[in-house]
């Protein structure tokens, strides 16, 4: 029995080191051998009450002994007291969350919202040992990244088409429907495989129909998609992107989405997503990207990030009622109380870039705070309101931002990039796709990466494949072109084009279309199918010097992609997706042309069959049809028959 | 007339070879080009499967310390002897079940040994002494008046795979063996009972596919708060913080699961693989509103209650993305400062000394409270650190229950030595294995017998091979293992039925399985009927003709004759 005992002090020993408790003493920590041993050694009570709740429900109280409670309630005291001497023995945590909301009024009078939420861990999930421990970080996806060795990961749901041409540039760009891609840890030896199982998983935790991704609708783009966090290999083997156009964005993608962020809907800027207000709009964008970034400007030590953000652009003309007035109640039907409280900075921001002097609109509450941020190649001017200042709530203890418009003049400066894309021709044979991109800078040129996904079931002709501007070819300086396998792969096609200033450069390529088996069409073909987004990547030549240094305090929606150099800026265009149909047959006719066939089938073998088992002779003549009815007649009249 | 009956015979002729083409040609194409590929499968094995009589069998050597034999007796003890056990385990509702016997057998090797006394001093020193293997069991007689154990202890059960036997003393020193066996045999058996397998381990484990007397109903919540077996769990542990503007919680999970819950999983990492993580999750509230108590200066929710307590919370866990096994969910609730202190009360209204309560297969919750920390001046948030040794020792406690770790009451006279470090003995750790081998055993033949039933039912499922090959390979690890069990392997036979059961979910969730597109026998009429009736009539037809004028003619030549 001695022996027993000094096993026990010895494990009170190892408890005592590890324990955070550094006034615990080794009375205190007894009681957990005890308790368990207690628990299990005496049942008694647990098989009682487990007879109870047999009939009563399936919840049973957790039976621990007396003497353990007495001594843990010591225990408690102790820790208490302990507590009062130390007052912060908690390690500083190595996660971080930030959240911010940018409005933007458009001159047309609509209104753009951006909600960013940043979360920022310093882990490492590619340790062997499994265990890890959430904070900020959503759980579901820190293990779909350990997981499936996701190096980064972008996706992102969007109802609505983004009009460049209306509304500027988009702080995060992103094409109708759904958009994933991945690029994978080079420790990964079966991407497809893996890329199969996270599509499946990522389509149950954001309640979306990306199991729909596969070979068919999958590219490996060399160019256009690069990582956006910490590069360390670039080889395209490990990227993996794919596009839903027909994808339907709805409540059920925002709610999951919502619960990855630490305060859920509960407080901070969150509580304004409402569901029946944000599809009531004429965009709703809302994404997730996972991407390892550097802590400092020397990389010394490395966290992921996750970025979410929620981009939703408000109608004057279906929710304004004619009067061009904005609020954060009208928009959002709730008005903010407070910041998200674990959130390290909580701020919102108003562009007031246009309206120096307020002649366009009025912002009320107004707020001393100004800042301004190198965004898209631009410096605009923002108003700040910071939600952890109890200041900016006011004696109402509720902001409810209010912009009224004075004038409805306005000029918007042109976006200098964008595109849009048509299909022309007639009939269901063929077609040409047709993907036109402005470059409104009056005197740079800038190159272009195009990248154009198209299913196999439209047959692009390449050599079709022409490049003009301003009447005349433009080659191009680099072609990737990855033909499509029938039922396997789509066509990739991505292209370096130069833009020359102030032009329109068209690019066309022809197509046929394939009859597909009539169990590959769509419940509703005849509404037609989906070609995804062409996606245009540029540096495009910035006015104002861009902001370099990434680790930089700085606006969340400014800060998204990394700047490599101060003359340019990095812009994504999304291309409208494209509806086109395919010669659909009636789908009644299998059935119809089987028993077509079979009656044709029938016909013939009948009269074969007839040739060849027949005897043919000359038969005597019989008596006529008439000739028997009348002698029939006859008969009863009793007449003499004829002859 | 000549001609005419030449042209009649060809005719008839080719009638019939048309009939012959269209039979010898035309039917067993039509059939190979409509039939669906099925892979063999080992159908009789399957069924010899569903009546397999499981026999479970545990080593036990006897050991005599000096003083409870006398030399010459030494000589006579017998080296083997088996004792057997049968049971029924009964089941209305599993057709197949109720032919499934359990026979328990165990061979008790009776060995004299001179054990010197001053050697036995420690469990330690008795396990060096015999190395047993996983499942087997030593016992050590010892004479009525060894010092060994206290006075008033019969049994003493160590934490390895042995236990003390005190012979009593009502016989004397002049008894003979077989008295002396004959009063030994009753209280290994008691002592089994405890240490190894029983019959009630075993049926509870089957609880899932026998039913159960209604008046056992004890039993049945007991089984059925155990987890299924599986190759693997996932542990979570939740900190649930509903009013982070009034306390921040630091919990040292890390910490705490490696001091406390890791050498217990590290123990049972021969059942199963454990995966632990902990996440914390703000604002996130029960789904009762606790009353206020004046009695007791407390919130209180009662058992009633507790079954509503979850549902909220449970949206916010978050299912487990990277893996099907199943979750086990350790929940910390720590109230918010206007519902605090929060207490849970039982059936009879009395507080729980815990403040914790469990759910059967799914995991436990704790009510922590923190109003002790608020100060009147104190400024908020309120920065807590979670006393993790009490609430580890509630989760531990509530983990054993939920694995099936869970001992009967000892008898009167038992001692019972206190678990090491990781908190589990081996003999805990065998009976755990025995159980989850039987019901291993059980799940696999019965999701290979119900798929076998399946496919012979919907003859148009295709069968490809890999589901046969895995369908086999269970098939096979099954007889394997039911083998090493009769043989008293129990480590082998774990490790062959977690395989079989692996193979045989395998097999029954492929998708390849569901492929195929069911067409309901109608459809199928319907699409034949216009190529087969045209087609069959004429030479049903033709053939009717001919067989009715070959008996006219025999008819005739009877006519004739006659």
């Amino acid at each position: 029995m001695a022996a027993y005992v000094n096993r026990c002090s010895n494990l009170l020993v190892f408890i005592f080191i590890l324990s955070v408790f550094l006034f615990v003493d080794s009375q205190q920590t007894t009681p957990v051998n005890e308790q368990h041993t207690n628990t299990a050694d005496n049942p008694q009570p647990a098989a009682e009450s487990a007879t109870q709740t047999a009939e009563e429900g399936r919840w049973e109280a957790t039976e621990v002994d007396e003497a353990a409670l007495g001594d843990s309630a010591a225990d408690k005291l102790g820790v208490r007291a302990s507590d009062t001497f130390v007052l912060t023995p908690t390690p500083q945590p190595k996660d971080d969350f930030q959240e911010e909301l940018v409005i933007r009024p458009l001159h047309s009078g609509d209104i753009y919202a951006s909600f960013q939420f940043r979360t920022l861990w310093e882990t490492d999930f590619m340790r062997e040992n499994k265990v890890s421990h959430y904070r900020l970080f959503p759980k579901s996806l820190g293990q779909v990244i350990s997981k499936f060795s996701v190096r980064e990961l972008h996706i992102s749901f969007t109802q609505g088409y983004w009009r460049t041409m209306q509304w500027g540039q988009p702080f995060l760009p992103s094409p109708p429907g759904a958009e994933l891609w991945v690029w994978f840890q080079d420790s990964v030896t079966d991407v497809d495989a893996a890329w199969k199982e996270l599509t499946n998983v990522l389509s149950g935790i954001f309640c979306a129909s990306l199991n729909f991704i596969d070979s068919t609708n999958t590219v490996q783009p060399s160019a256009s998609f690069k990582p956006l966090g910490i590069v360390n290999e670039t080889d395209h083997r490990f990227l993996r992107y794919a596009t839903l156009p027909r994808e339907i964005v709805c409540t059920e993608n925002l709610t999951p989405w919502k619960k990855l962020l630490p305060c859920g809907s509960k407080a901070g800027l969150a509580v304004l997503l409402k569901s029946e207000k944000l599809f009531h709009s004429s965009f709703f964008s809302q994404t997730v990207h996972i991407r390892p970034v550097c802590q400092d400007r020397e990389c010394k030590t490395t966290s992921w990030e996750l970025r979410q953000t929620l981009n939703v652009v408000f109608d004057l003309h279906t929710s304004g009622q004619g009067k061009r007035e904005w609020s954060l109640f009208k928009m959002f039907s709730r008005t903010l109380t407070e910041a998200c409280p674990l959130a390290s900075s909580s701020k919102i921001y108003i562009d007031v870039t246009d309206n120096p002097q307020e002649e366009y609109f009025e912002l009320s509450p107004a707020t001393p705070l100004l800042s301004q941020a190198v965004v898209l190649g631009d410096r605009r001017t923002f108003s700040v309101y910071d939600l952890t200042q109890q200041v900016t709530f006011g004696t109402v203890r509720s902001l409810n931002l209010l912009i009224r418009w004075k004038s409805t003049e306005g000029d918007m400066l042109r976006p200098l990039l964008h595109a849009e894309r048509y299909v022309a021709g007639y009939g269901l044979q063929t077609g040409e796709i047709h993907t036109v991109m402005y470059n409104n800078h009056p005197f740079r040129s800038f190159p272009v990466l195009l990248l154009d996904s198209v299913p196999w079931y439209l047959r692009l002709y390449i050599h079709t494949l022409t490049v003009t501007s301003k009447g005349k070819d433009n080659t191009p300086s680099y072609i990737h072109y990855q033909p499509s396998k029938d039922r396997m792969r789509p066509h990739l096609l991505e292209m370096l084009v130069q833009l020359p200033p102030h032009s329109v450069t068209e690019v066309t390529v022809q197509f046929e279309r394939a009859l597909l088996k009539w169990t590959e069409y769509t419940p509703d073909p005849n509404h037609g199918f989906y070609v995804g987004s062409s996606v245009i990547s540029a540096l495009v030549p910035s006015s104002v010097a861009m902001d370099t240094n990434i680790t930089q305090e700085q606006p969340l929606f400014s800060s998204f992609f990394p700047c490599k150099e101060e003359s340019s800026y990095f812009v994504r265009v999304y291309t409208e997706p494209l509806l086109v149909n395919l010669p659909t047959p009636d789908f009644s006719m299998p059935y119809n042309v089987i028993c077509l066939t079979c009656t044709v089938v029938a016909v013939g073998y009948g009269s074969l069959y007839n040739l060849l088992t027949r005897s043919f002779q000359i038969e005597e003549p019989n008596p006529r049809l008439a000739k028997k009815i009348a002698n029939f007649i006859r008969r009863i009249r009793g007449v003499p028959l004829l002859s | 007339m000549a001609t005419a009956e030449v042209e009649r015979r060809r005719g008839q002729l080719a009638a019939l070879s048309i009939a012959a083409v269209v039979i010898i040609v035309g039917v067993p194409l039509w059939w190979r080009t409509t039939e669906t590929y099925r892979a063999w499968l080992p159908v009789s094995q399957i069924k010899q499967l569903a009546k397999l009589q499981l026999q479970l069998s545990a080593d036990v050597e006897v050991v005599f310390a000096r003083g409870t034999v006398t030399p010459e007796q030494q000589k006579k003890v017998p080296l083997t002897q088996t004792q057997e056990e049968e049971h029924a385990v009964d089941g209305d509702l599993m057709k197949w079940f109720r032919r499934l016997f359990r026979r328990m057998k165990r061979a008790c090797s009776f060995c004299v040994f001179m054990l010197c006394l001053q050697e036995i001093q420690s469990d330690e020193s008795l396990h060096t002494l015999s190395e047993s293997p996983c499942g087997s069991l030593v016992f050590y007689v010892i004479p009525e008046l060894s010092l060994l154990l206290p006075k008033d202890t019969d049994v003493y059960i160590g934490q390895r795979r042995t236990a003390l036997l005190r012979v009593s003393s009502q016989v004397g020193v002049g008894r003979t063996l077989e008295q002396l066996l004959a009063q030994l045999e009753p209280r290994i058996k008691q002592v089994l009972q405890v240490m190894s397998f029983s019959h009630t381990d075993v049926s509870a484990v089957l609880s899932d596919r026998v039913r159960f007397n209604p008046d056992s109903k004890e039993g049945i919540a007991d089984s059925m708060r155990a987890f299924k077996s599986s190759p693997g769990y996932e542990i979570t542990f939740s900190l649930l913080n509903p009013d982070p503007t009034s306390h921040q919680l630091h919990w040292d999970i890390e910490g705490a699961v490696q001091t406390y819950i890791q050498p217990l999983l590290t123990k049972l990492s021969p059942v199963a693989n454990f995966s632990i993580d902990s996440q914390t999750l703000y604002y996130s509230v029960l789904g009762v509103k606790p009353r206020f108590d004046s009695s007791c200066d407390a919130y209180t929710l009662n058992a009633d209650s507790l079954a509503h307590v979850i549902n909220p919370v449970e949206a916010r866990l978050g299912s487990n993305a990277a893996s099907s096994n199943p979750v086990l969910n350790f929940l910390l609730y720590v109230p918010d400062a206007h519902h605090s202190p929060l207490k849970i009360q039982d059936h009879r209204k009395q507080e729980v000394p815990s403040n914790a309560f469990h759910s059967p297969r799914w995991g436990g919750i704790m009510v922590y409270n923190v109003n002790g920390f608020y100060e009147p001046e104190a400024e908020l948030p309120v920065d807590i650190s979670i006393n993790m040794a009490e609430v580890m020792g509630v989760f531990l406690a509530q983990l054993r229950l939920l694995l099936g770790v869970q001992s009967s009451p000892p008898p009167p006279g038992f001692l019972v030595a206190p678990r090491g470090s990781s908190g589990l003995a081996d003999w805990e750790l065998d009976r755990l294995m025995w159980s989850r081998c039987v019901e291993n055993i059980a799940t696999a033949t019965t999701t290979i017998t119900s798929l076998a039933q399946l496919l012979d039912q919907i003859s148009n499922i295709v069968i490809n091979d890999n589901i046969a090959e895995q369908v086999s390979s269970a098939v096979n690890s099954l007889q394997l293992a039911v083998a090493e069990l009769e043989a008293g392997n129990l480590k082998y036979a774990l490790q062959l039925s977690k395989e079989a059961i692996l193979a045989s979910e395998k097999a029954f969730f492929d998708p390849s399985l569901l492929h195929l597109l069911y067409f309901p026998d109608d459809q199928k009429f319907a699409i034949y009927i216009p190529l087969f009736l045209p087609m069959c009539v004429p030479i049903l037809l033709s053939l009717i003709k001919m067989a009715s004028e070959a008996r006219q003619k025999r008819r005739e030549k009877l006519a004739k004759k006659d």
